[in-house]
């Protein structure tokens, strides 16, 4: 989108709140909910592709070397690629540190 | 390819018609069965969408997670909107003022919309038979408004709107059977998938979308907040739902029943019901006979679909 979603207002909304712009919502960066990480363990990795069917944001991406990573922008912490990995190689690291 | 395993992932559609950043709360199934309905529709899909969880965390004004055109429709009208979209397209193509194309329409609404209050709306739409798909997502409550109980809530669930204490025991109706409803219409195609399953939904979509005429997908979808469950467990309670025989999966083309998935060997119903917060005040008396019910029902799906016990 032109414009960040803070800075429209409502005279600029479309007629019928009409959205013209197709998946806009990636502007809107939902990985600030996070409160635990996944962390890939690449050496480890089999290069399923487990993770990314079964991530609910769409958020895993395949790095240039075969391995799949969570997109941590869009990533909930929601831990499912870690319980689902058929080789364990992911875990939930605290964002607290 | 074994629809059941999911080991050859990496040969599904990379591409997403349902965007990251949409506000589903943490370890959303439905969300996830929303992405995978897509993956399998493809780009020349026109998405009409009732109230409820999907509508709201997709669609907050001026963004949108959709790459379809996908339009909001009240809790009771998402079919009946769909029936004249589907109609008008049609008569633009006979006139030739569009290009004859192979266009799906979908209707997508959860378990509220679906069996309560658009049940008669989906009914019209089903007997006038538009050539639609209808998806509804059943996560067994109105969990967009804080969990309220819907007529598809299971026997035994405590909800903000039928809490469990002394003198209840929750939910002291039985599920509402929407997609034996819908078989009853007699319609090309009817079928019941989860989205812990991925290939098998995916498929059952695709023969939806093909199928002339109207067809029902009833999708299984787990809500970690509603069910009190851990977030990264909502891809194992699909499974042990499907394992257990809570949520047989099977499909009825033309009226002939298919059974898609028959459990290795079929888990107790405690399986299930331990670790959910909502079922947590049951006593043992409660889940036998709770037992009781879901393999009766099971005895008759396998009855139907000719499978010995």
């Amino acid at each position: 989108m032109a414009k960040p979603m803070d800075k429209i207002t409502w005279q600029e909304i479309e007629t019928g709140s009409v959205v013209l712009e197709i998946g806009s919502a990636r502007q809107y960066e939902t990985g600030s909910w996070r409160s635990e990480r996944p962390v890939v363990n690449a050496a480890q990795c089999i290069k399923c592709g487990v993770c990314w069917l079964f991530c609910p944001d769409s958020c895993v991406k395949q790095a240039a070397d075969g391995h799949f990573e969570a997109d941590l922008t869009y990533c909930k912490g929601c831990g499912i690629c870690a319980k689902e990995c058929p080789v364990g190689c992911i875990k939930m690291v605290s964002e607290e540190g | 390819m074994d629809k059941f395993s999911v080991y050859s992932a990496r040969l599904v559609d990379k591409t997403e018609n349902f965007t990251s950043g949409h506000r589903a709360c943490q370890g959303c199934a439905e969300a996830l069965a929303v992405r995978h309905v897509m993956k399998a529709l493809g780009r020349d899909t026109i998405v009409a969408m009732s109230t409820g969880c999907m509508e709201i965390i997709s669609s907050p004004l001026p963004l949108t997670s959709w790459k379809v055109p996908w339009i909001h429709n009240a809790f009771e009208n998402s079919s009946a909107v769909i029936s004249g979209v589907e109609a008008g397209m049609k008569a633009m193509m006979r006139k030739g003022k569009l290009p004859q194309k192979k266009i799906n329409f979908v209707a997508m609404g959860g378990d509220g919309s679906t069996a309560d209050i658009g049940m008669g709306q989906l009914s019209g739409a089903l007997e006038r038979g538009h050539d639609f798909v209808y998806v509804c997502y059943d996560n067994e409550a109105y969990m967009n408004t804080g969990i309220q109980r819907s007529s598809s809530t299971p026997y035994g669930a405590s909800t903000t709107t039928s809490p469990a204490g002394k003198l209840s025991i929750g939910q002291h109706t039985q599920k509402k059977n929407m997609a034996q409803i819908a078989v009853a219409h007699n319609i090309p195609y009817v079928a019941t998938a989860c989205s812990s399953y991925p290939f098998d939904l995916m498929d059952k979509v695709k023969r939806a979308a093909e199928t002339p005429g109207a067809a029902y997908i009833h999708v299984l979808s787990v809500c970690p907040t509603g069910w009190r469950i851990p977030t990264e467990d909502a891809i194992k309670y699909g499974r042990l739902a499907v394992d257990s025989c809570v949520f047989p999966l099977y499909e009825v083309i033309n009226g002939e029943y298919k059974l898609s998935y028959k459990p290795y060997k079929k888990l107790p119903l405690t399986e299930y019901l331990k670790g959910q917060g909502r079922f947590r005040h049951l006593t043992e008396t409660d889940i036998r006979h709770i037992q009781e019910q879901v393999d009766r029902d099971y005895a008759k799906i396998l009855k139907l679909c000719g499978e010995g016990k």
